[in-house]
């Protein structure tokens, strides 16, 4: 299988470790990724929250080019599938010519579900994990047409095949802060509080993602919770190429937890599977 | 949409711009029941709606509750009358910045001036110079600078900035926005 890949900026900086292990499982899975050539910021929030124009001319300039490659666009931050979707939906006439595809959507897939299995050498065993899929890859859904968009299960039932235990909590769905993490953090440690403490409410031992928004302010944020909060929050929160990554003896899976805030190790190591 | 009381009233230029229908709202609150901001807001989101049928222009475009919206979507996914009021929100914040009055909140409209104006100059987020552009504005240097260098030790901030070959289709983007707005 062959796909456009648009990074978006999110990938080649702060969620690089999303990047990494997204390369490494296609890779694995057989999954041709050629990044698209010299895409653009999609606008993200910034541009839908203060110009029209801005917000779909800016994804359609990386659709134009997408569509000369006549592959689909696999596009895995949640933020620019959003925009990338909203953008094609805008102008019907890109629509047709490309597939705008999410990461768990994909690996989900009858093929690369399959495959994924076949190639678990590490089975996740005794890892209780709380999916968490946040607001842009189900919502909206007349732009997504996610149909179980309040209880969504794509990322459930890859964690399943990989030996882990997922657990059934009220908070997959709820909102992180997204891009208010710079300028109102208040607000973003207080909801990303609750989530994780919902999780572990849930008996969770950590958290998986497929947004680099929501793992950036799931992970970079507990030092100062646990401060201002006075007991120690320290969740482990990965993205969801991360454990598929270790659950198939990924080599490279050692660099990505390097780049964690909340050091996923001792979880791993006391769960035997690093 | 025929029942607004003249074009240029405010329901019927946010329906407009927001392809939605807000005079289908009647106010059964499940927006802002599910709203994961309300406690930080000045105006409620099914306020904001009520609001905009009343024409209260100025209350909306001056409020915090504009900015401090995280469109998140849980309000427009789960809304019976399917009123996109996420949407609602970029209209309204649109229009606040278009207005040229003084806004409801000092950071947000910053942190979107510097996000934008990076990709205006190299197509793509060059975030330290983003993050500077933005504290020069709002002046809070210390804040979050251990995370800034914790970031960099992890390799998640890069020092040379991106560079994109079609940098002049991207001002051109930006060049008929802006044509648009005045026009």
């Amino acid at each position: 299988m062959k796909l456009s890949y648009y990074p978006g900026c999110s990938l080649h900086g702060t969620a690089k470790e999303y990047d990494e292990s997204t390369r490494a499982v296609c890779y694995q899975l057989g999954i041709e990724l050629f990044e698209l050539e010299d895409w653009n910021c999609c606008g993200a929030s910034s541009a839908h929250c203060t110009d029209e124009f801005l917000s779909n001319a800016l994804p359609e300039r990386n659709l134009k080019i997408a569509a000369k490659s006549g592959l689909d666009l696999l596009v895995p931050c949640a933020a620019c599938y959003s925009r990338m979707m909203t953008a094609g939906k805008e102008n019907p006439s890109l629509k047709p010519t490309v597939k705008i595809r999410n990461l768990p959507e994909l690996l989900r897939e009858e093929d690369n579900f399959n495959r994924i299995r076949e190639q678990v050498k590490t089975p996740l065993e005794g890892l209780k994990i709380a999916c968490y899929y946040g607001c842009l890859l189900t919502r909206p859904p007349k732009i997504t047409e996610v149909k179980d968009y309040e209880n969504p299960q794509t990322m459930d039932g890859l964690v399943g095949i990989l030996g882990g235990e997922t657990v059934s909590w009220p908070y997959k769905t709820e909102c992180c802060g997204g891009s208010l993490a710079i300028t109102h953090t208040d607000i973003v440690k207080r909801l990303t509080r609750k989530i994780i403490e919902m999780a572990m409410e849930a008996e969770a031992d950590c958290l998986v993602t497929a947004c680099p928004m929501c793992q950036a302010n799931l992970d970079t944020r507990q030092d100062e919770i646990s401060r201002d909060e006075g007991k120690e929050y320290s969740l482990p929160i990965f993205y969801i190429t991360e454990l598929i990554g270790l659950a198939i003896d990924e080599k490279k899976s050692g660099r990505w937890w390097k780049r964690h805030f909340v050091d996923p190790m001792p979880l791993l190591n006391s769960r035997g599977l690093i | 949409m025929k029942r607004h009381l003249t074009n240029h009233s405010l329901d019927a230029l946010v329906s407009r711009i927001g392809k939605t229908d807000v005079l289908a709202c009647y106010q059964c609150k499940k927006c802002s029941a599910g709203c994961p901001v309300t406690p930080d807001m000045d105006i409620l989101p099914h306020q904001v709606i009520r609001m905009i049928q009343f024409g209260m222009k100025e209350r909306l475009l001056n409020s915090k509750t504009i900015w401090l919206c995280a469109s998140c979507e849980t309000c427009t996914a789960r809304c019976p009358n399917d009123v996109d009021l996420a949407k609602v929100m970029d209209v309204l914040r649109q229009m606040a910045i278009n207005s040229g009055e003084p806004l409801g909140d000092s950071r947000v409209p910053f942190f979107h001036s510097a996000f934008l104006s990076s990709i205006r100059k190299r197509g793509r987020i060059y975030e330290l110079e983003m993050i500077a552009k933005y504290k020069l504005k709002t002046r809070e240097f210390k804040k979050d600078v251990k995370l800034g260098i914790m970031m960099f030790l992890k390799g998640k901030l890069k020092l040379l900035s991106p560079k994109i070959k079609g940098k002049k289709e991207i001002k051109d983007i930006f060049s008929q926005a802006e044509k648009g707005m005045t026009g």
